[in-house]
């Protein structure tokens, strides 16, 4: 990544170039998959891009290495200072969500990196994302004193990509540049780390239904519990798939605004489903357990996916919680009831 | 492009007008173009689009904007794992949280 050096007044300044390797890829797929996600970090300080001179622009970014290529690999073929913030590995959006991408970290940043005796003007242009952390006019007043002007914010582009036509556009971003999107293509992007962070979830649910399983007219038996169980946990893993990942893409085409609504009806569709392929017992308590079952387990993992999408507010989702987690927990306890009943008949 | 909006009645955004100054900051940060300018004043048009990431209120050198239920994550995971007293990790990538 480092390809030499620049000499400035305050020393060698690490050169990192604009051409992402098969590394770096690599690295990219392996963090979306949580692979060593804890520790995809550069080193917070400054770097060059080119042959940055005083006046060149500097771009401020997150020490989440993904972040920090996006940002190198869109100055391709300029000049410019990158200064990352220790956000501890986390992205800008998150990490200004949590205050490390922030004003307080941003002053330090251009203290401790003497930026002043690097460059000869004030101005900073950070992603806008960063200004749920950073006050620009706090940071101007910090780091302003008697003898020098403070540094000035300008809040560019979302989206790396667009930092050129931002550019040109003469530092401004337009209303696309500024608005935040979900696409398709980025609902999907984020699966993978949610499916992998919630596994515990589905690892537990596999157990209870496993050790609940063994319950028979003749008592209890782990050898029943194994027999039994499977079928089951073959539904359960249908049902948290359509609430971790068919819910999710199909967001915006599953009527009504509330996630956990929005699974739940999607659970409702794979119980029906299943139901009309024959593919279940047709006990009356087994349909009653799984019409609860299914569809309280793709709620429940619908309603996580707020986490991971770019507009839902904390008020909101503590109001669908408030209303759906007892629905969740009810149904929950009535289906492993009848599923119960349905093993001991 | 598919319009994503989510509780509107919930949002506990305020702008009080009369503070404003018109530096059209709110307009440049926020990620859902929920302000505009109007005249000299900044106007809430599409609050029902906002998701209290807290930008325009920390961002506000006038004081104008309140985001009153305070900026955390609109994550369902985050709220309960916090109530377990685990303190959360981002949900997920280039979102968040």
């Amino acid at each position: 990544m480092i390809t030499g050096y620049i000499k400035t007044p305050i020393g060698d300044i690490p050169q990192v170039e604009t051409r992402l390797n098969s590394k770096d890829i690599l690295g990219a797929i392996k963090v979306r998959w949580l692979i060593g996600r804890d520790n995809y970090m550069v080193k917070p300080g400054l770097y060059a891009v080119g042959n940055p001179t005083k006046d060149s622009n500097v771009f401020v970014s997150a020490n989440y290495k993904l972040s920090f290529d996006h940002v190198r690999k869109n100055l391709a073929g300029r000049d410019a200072w990158i200064l990352v913030l220790d956000t501890k590995g986390v992205n800008v959006w998150c990490a200004a969500g949590k205050g490390t991408f922030g004003t307080h970290e941003l002053v330090k940043r251009i203290e401790e990196t003497q930026l002043r005796k690097v460059v000869n003007h004030h101005r900073l242009i950070l992603p806008q994302l960063g200004a749920t952390g950073v006050s620009a006019h706090l940071v101007r007043q910090l780091t302003k004193s008697e003898s020098e002007k403070g540094f000035n914010v300008v809040w560019g582009p979302i989206k790396a990509a667009d930092i050129k036509p931002f550019l040109k556009n003469n530092y401004k971003a337009t209303t696309e540049m500024r608005r935040v999107t979900f696409t398709m293509a980025e609902r999907t992007k984020l699966l993978p780390v949610d499916i992998v962070y919630a596994g515990k979830k589905l690892l537990g649910a596999f157990v209870l239904i496993f050790l609940v399983s063994g319950f028979s007219q003749t008592g209890y038996s782990i050898t029943d519990a194994w027999y039994t169980s499977l079928p089951s946990i073959l539904y359960i893993v249908l049902a948290y798939f359509t609430g971790i990942l068919l819910t999710p893409i199909l967001l915006p085409y599953i009527p009504f605004r509330m996630f956990a609504l929005k699974g739940l009806i999607t659970g409702i569709f794979l119980f029906i489903a299943l139901h009309l392929g024959n593919y279940m017992a047709n006990s009356i308590y087994a349909i009653l357990a799984w019409v609860m079952l299914l569809p309280a387990i793709s709620s429940f993992m619908a309603m996580n996916f707020t986490g991971g999408s770019t507009f839902t507010s904390l008020s909101g989702v503590k109001k669908e919680m408030k209303i759906f987690v007892p629905i969740q927990i009810t149904m929950a306890i009535f289906g492993l009831a009848f599923y119960i009943i349905n093993l001991l008949r | 492009m598919i319009d994503f909006k989510y509780l509107g009645e919930t949002v506990s955004l305020i702008l009080n007008k009369e503070k404003c100054n018109g530096c059209g900051m709110c307009v440049k940060v926020c990620p859902h173009a929920v302000f505009e300018m109007n005249g000299s004043k900044a106007e809430l048009t599409l609050k029902d689009y906002c998701m209290e990431c807290g930008a325009c209120q920390l961002n506000c050198a006038q004081n104008a904007i309140k985001v009153t239920v305070g900026n955390g994550c609109g994550c369902a995971t985050g709220i309960i794992e916090g109530y377990f007293g685990v303190e959360s990790e981002c949900c997920s990538d280039s979102t968040c949280c």
